[in-house]
């Protein structure tokens, strides 16, 4: 047995995979809450994503029949997630921001309206495709596969642990960096930071609340969704079925708490999920029943939670400001 | 003044609008929802009208869908009076989900263990109290942590919502499992089910007292005020004597044990036994109930049962007219939409330039 199918090695390379629609959801809910707005609608984003994404794949196939490009797929398929996750955003934004509603409330109606608007996209192309969506198998290598060539996916252990994964896993780590750059050493992500601390003081330094505010949520639940499309056309097999994304938007919003809202952390964060999420497939421990493991993730979120409550450090705190609305004459 | 600086919108409070007007932006906004809802279905082909009359009839048209649209309505209207309380403290409680299915989990308990050993009635209402007890622990603990260390509550109660489903679902392949291998939990004792009344399980009087004494509770008793004040301000709260910790603590209590009992009513009166989707997002949508119904439990009758009129319709509509039943998630989340937008023009008037002396006048 080489040492490319050993079981660390494995272990590894699924939960890297398991992790990457959590990597997306959770580096765009970053943005969002370091804005100061909880968006809790990220499951409904996610599944709008998934939806249109898988949708853009199939009808450009369709369209372009034999002589699809599976370079264009992707984008198409990232773009159309991007764009869906941004409406539902967008919606979210307005009504927060603009409206000053409540934001918990309206991330839940977000979440209810976005599952539900997924479900009938999907069930609505399942239906009209007479039977099932599936885009053929040429075209969903493209997607699952690793684009980089067999000499180098065959190096032991850094030819699987580096090469092996899927485009998507690349394109969600740059994401990851460059929102880390951008947050902490770019003049606009200070300016995000300070709305989402203080938009008090913000607002009187002369940064524009509301510009930044709708920014961040809509670019963020563009970037979240991308995770949901990521789903559907790598975990799930480029098929839509009735468990959708099974809480994929909620294991996100626990990863961002679990990253204390740092971009960075947020990439070894979604492979431990991604890895507590297999787990119970891959290791047998006598005295943990393997059904408990699926909720190893929030459990340590918990702690995680409870513990930087407790220090009190002021790096490790949510942004001040998250989840409330800001009106300029309220203070 | 100077015309230049002024934007050419500008917000501002508003109160003191009367409550007939109150009542028609709502009504308004509850109009372009249902609107909205007949584009979508003239997006996808079929004609709006006969899709709200179909949604109408397969609601409330038989006896037995009546029926059914009330089994709907009653866990959402007694997870939102739940949620009253906590909303009105301003304690973000979005844990209702995991509360529910804690309740069913301690209900489950004495159903499974205790039918034989206990008297009908008896074991009934000592379900009840199990399944308020493990829901009005379950909310006790971020309580807790929030008030001891100031824990944000709104994520920890997210996240405890999933550690009880995922308890159940251990609970289901492990510990309680009827039949090795099914993952299913044995169907309760017929001792351990809800008796009907005029064709649907009590938990409807029980939900519809609750509403009663939801709404004395918050508005005539000392403990009702002591939340209202927290709500406000809690420096106002403290500056008066009041222990604020103990007020959130017990009023999650309290909150807790309403979804805890909800959740009995359903695994016993609906589901005749546990699983791990016992709440199936009630806990979600009951906040949006109560939120729309400006944390009124009478207002809240109306809406759980207009949520309950969407989700039983669509499924008509999807046997009836081929449209997928999740065409209600939408629907509901267009009204929340709009309801939730709607409250802006009752908080808020909006001033454009040149219409201030009109402002000043007023």
């Amino acid at each position: 047995m080489s040492i490319n199918q050993s079981f660390l090695v494995l272990l590894i390379s699924a939960a890297v995979l398991n992790g990457t629609p959590l990597l997306f959801g959770t580096v765009g809910e970053i943005l969002s809450e370091k804005a100061g707005n909880l968006n809790l609608g990220v499951e409904g984003m996610m599944y709008m994503g998934g939806a249109l994404g898988l949708g853009a794949a199939f009808y450009y196939e369709q369209a372009a029949g034999g002589s699809a490009n599976g370079i264009v797929a992707v984008v198409l398929a990232i773009l159309f997630a991007f764009l869906a996750g941004a409406f539902g955003a967008l919606i979210y934004a307005f009504l927060t921001i603009s409206l000053r509603a409540n934001q918990n409330v309206t991330g839940l109606a977000l979440a209810i309206f976005g599952t539900g608007a997924g479900q009938f996209i999907g069930e609505y192309m399942r239906v009209s495709a007479g039977g099932y969506v599936a885009i053929s198998n040429a075209l969903k290598d493209v997607f699952a596969n690793s684009p980089f060539p067999a000499a180098l996916r065959g190096l032991p252990v850094v030819g699987p642990l580096i090469f092996g994964y899927n485009i998507f896993v690349y394109v969600g780590v740059i994401i990851a960096v460059a929102m880390a750059w951008f947050l902490t050493r770019s003049r606009a992500g200070l300016h995000l930071r300070s709305v989402g601390e203080s938009p008090a003081t913000a607002d009187a330094a002369g940064i524009n609340i509301t510009r930044y505010k709708y920014l961040a949520t809509v670019i963020g639940g563009g970037i979240s969704a991308i995770g949901g499309m990521v789903y559907i056309m790598t975990i799930a097999g480029c098929v839509w079925n009735h468990e959708g994304l099974s809480g994929e938007g909620w294991l996100a919003v626990a990863l961002v708490i679990f990253c204390l809202w740092r971009p960075l952390n947020a990439i070894w964060g979604s492979v431990l999920f991604g890895a507590l999420m297999i787990l119970y497939m891959r290791l047998q421990l006598p005295f943990i029943p393997s059904q408990l493991y699926k909720i190893l993730p929030y459990v340590v979120t918990v702690i995680v939670l409870v513990a930087v409550s407790m220090r009190k450090k002021r790096e490790n705190q949510p942004p001040a400001s998250l989840g409330n609305a800001y009106f300029r004459e309220d203070r | 003044m100077h015309e230049a600086n002024t934007p050419l919108i500008r917000l501002a409070k508003r109160d003191g609008m009367s409550r007939g007007k109150m009542w028609a932006i709502r009504a308004a906004a509850f109009v372009v929802a249902i609107l909205i809802g007949a584009v979508v279905f003239l997006l996808i082909g079929n004609n709006p009208i006969s899709a709200y009359g179909t949604i109408l009839t397969g609601s409330l048209g038989k006896k037995t869908a009546i029926r059914q649209t009330v089994r709907i309505a009653i866990p959402l209207l007694g997870t939102a009076l739940a949620i009253a309380p906590c909303f009105k403290m301003k304690f973000w409680n979005i844990g209702a989900e995991g509360q529910i299915t804690a309740g069913a989990v301690g209900a489950a308990y004495f159903a499974l263990f205790w039918a034989d050993k206990l008297p009908g009635p008896v074991l009934l209402v000592v379900m009840a109290i199990a399944g308020a007890l493990f829901g009005g622990i379950w909310a006790l603990i971020p309580a807790f942590f929030k008030t001891r260390w100031g824990t944000n509550e709104t994520l920890f109660t997210l996240m405890m919502n999933y550690i009880a489903i995922g308890i159940v679902n251990w609970l289901q392949g492990g510990p309680w499992e009827g039949r090795p291998g099914s993952q299913i939990i044995p169907q309760y004792d017929s001792a351990a089910v809800l008796p009907k009344v005029l064709g649907v399980h009590c938990g409807w009087i029980i939900v519809l007292a609750l509403t009663v004494l939801m709404y004395f509770y918050m508005k005539y008793t000392k403990q009702g005020y002591e939340i209202a004040v927290v709500g406000e301000s809690e420096n106002t709260a403290r500056y008066a004597g009041m222990n604020v910790g103990r007020i959130v603590m017990r009023t999650m209590f309290l909150s807790g044990a309403i979804s805890g009992l909800v959740g009995f009513i359903v695994s016993s009166g609906a589901d005749n036994t546990l699983h791990s989707g016992v709440a199936a997002g009630v806990g979600f949508t009951a906040i949006t109930v109560a939120w729309l119904a400006q944390l009124n439990p009478f207002a809240m009758v109306g809406i759980s049962a207009l949520l309950a009129v969407l989700e039983k319709g669509a499924d008509t509509l999807q046997t009836q007219m081929q449209v997928p039943a999740s065409i209600s998630d939408i629907i509901t989340g267009v009204v929340l939409f709009c309801m939730l937008g709607c409250e802006f023009f009752i908080n808020y008037r909006v001033i454009l330039r040149g219409h201030h002396k009109e402002v000043t006048g007023a």
